[in-house]
């Protein structure tokens, strides 16, 4: 199963970006849990200073933007 | 990265850009004669009397004030994505505290800053080793000096005026990030953000392309201008009432040359309202408009902006209260020395 991170504290980002991962898992019917890291020290652990950051299986795949639900497929379909 | 899908985007990718940017040339070369029209033929409003003064002005800023905001902070927001705070972190990290302050307010100005990254950044600084008053200078410079007071000030005064409040504003930003870096009030920080030293991982640095960075600038300032617009509706509304109705005599006796408490007065009124650069500057048009000095205006618009409870209270989390108290009040005296100094120089 795929785990995927949203790193950030709660703000709007954050929740746009939350949403576009959850379209990008329906979008590909892929097994994914989506976990939201709010603890800073964690994000911290990640190397990730911008917030909203996404994390994919372990991998950090893009720090301080939003991306687009079509960008998060790509990252889950590699 | 979904190239294929990029690749198929391009041609009418390009195409809405252009178009987008030939739009909004004509809207604003057509925006002054419009809502001028529509002020005085349409709604049929006598020119110079209360109502039609007030009613203008604010006709003629929304959409001034909306253009400027969307059209420059989209370019400015495309440039700034050169400049993440992970490379400016790298770029301050083992400097001293005076070159480091100098750096760090002058980045202020192109990092992009919101109050929710406050904390991460914060910490960030810290974890670097980038001393106390360096992260301070910063802090202080971003929400204060940043495009979108720059912009506005640019499209509504002139350039004179936008350099001066970037000048000033960087002067406090240096000065009080060497004041905080002084106090040593290094014990103010939380324990965790300490203990966090050394431990966090790799900077991550993720290689964008051209189409992805119009796209993000684009995103960042639709959300913004959504963010800010009712700011902004308020401020141009209170400017509108002010410009139309406020006695000239009665902005002179508070915020005139003859009262010299005339700066600490307008800080004091300034300090509880909260509100961005946006929504302050149509009141700081009509201000000085009303005949305020340059000085005493630009303290009330940097205390509006530069001290703001909501952001107090995100710090809260790093930082104790004795420490957020000290850089509110070195804050707070740099504000009313520009405004005295601003007022002295400029007659």
């Amino acid at each position: 199963m795929t785990k995927i991170e949203v790193l950030g504290s709660g703000c709007s980002n954050c929740i746009r970006l939350e949403k576009n991962a959850r379209e990008a898992v329906a979008a590909l019917g892929v097994d994914a849990e989506i976990v939201k890291v709010t603890d800073y020290a964690e994000i911290m652990a990640y190397g990730v200073m911008s917030t909203p950051g996404l994390v994919i299986d372990g991998r950090v795949v893009s720090v301080g933007r939003v991306p687009s639900a079509g960008d998060i497929t790509g990252w889950l379909s590699e | 990265m979904t190239s294929i899908a990029l690749r198929r985007a391009r041609l009418p990718f390009r195409a809405g850009v252009t178009l987008a940017a030939t739009a909004w040339l004509v809207a604003w070369l057509a925006e002054a004669p419009l809502s001028d029209w529509l002020t005085f033929s349409v709604l049929g409003l006598e020119r110079g009397s209360h109502l039609g003064e007030a009613v203008a002005f604010f006709l003629l800023d929304v959409p001034k004030v909306l253009l400027l905001l969307v059209g420059i902070i989209t370019v400015v927001t495309l440039i700034r994505g050169f400049f993440p705070p992970e490379r400016v972190r790298a770029a301050l990290a083992g400097r001293g505290t005076l070159t480091g302050s100098v750096a760090a307010a002058a980045f202020g100005i192109v990092t992009p800053f919101c109050s929710c990254s406050a904390v991460p950044l914060f910490i960030g600084f810290v974890e670097a080793g980038i001393p106390l008053g360096v992260t301070f200078a910063f802090l202080i410079s971003s929400p204060m000096v940043n495009e979108v007071a720059l912009v506005l000030l640019w499209g509504l005064f002139g350039p004179g005026i936008a350099l001066v409040y970037m000048a000033a504003g960087l002067t406090v930003a240096i000065v009080g990030g060497l004041v905080i870096g002084r106090l040593g009030m290094e014990r103010y920080v939380e324990d965790y953000v300490w203990a966090l030293q050394g431990k966090a991982g790799a900077v991550v640095e993720i290689r964008l392309g051209w189409d992805d960075r119009i796209r993000d600038a684009w995103a960042y300032t639709k959300e913004l201008v959504r963010r800010i617009a009712p700011y902004l509706l308020v401020g141009i509304g209170i400017g509108a009432l002010i410009h139309g109705y406020a006695p000239t005599e009665l902005v002179a006796a508070i915020g005139g040359r003859s009262n010299p408490l005339a700066v600490p007065i307008v800080v004091l009124i300034a300090l509880p309202l909260y509100s961005n650069a946006a929504g302050t500057i149509p009141i700081v048009q009509a201000l000085l408009g009303k005949g305020m000095p340059l000085g005493t205006t630009l303290a009330f618009m940097m205390a509006i902006t530069a001290i703001s409870l909501p952001e107090f209270i995100i710090l809260r989390r790093v930082i104790r209260w004795p420490l957020i108290a000290t850089f509110a009040t070195v804050v707070t005296i740099g504000v009313l020395f520009i405004g005295y100094l601003f007022n002295a120089l400029i007659p």
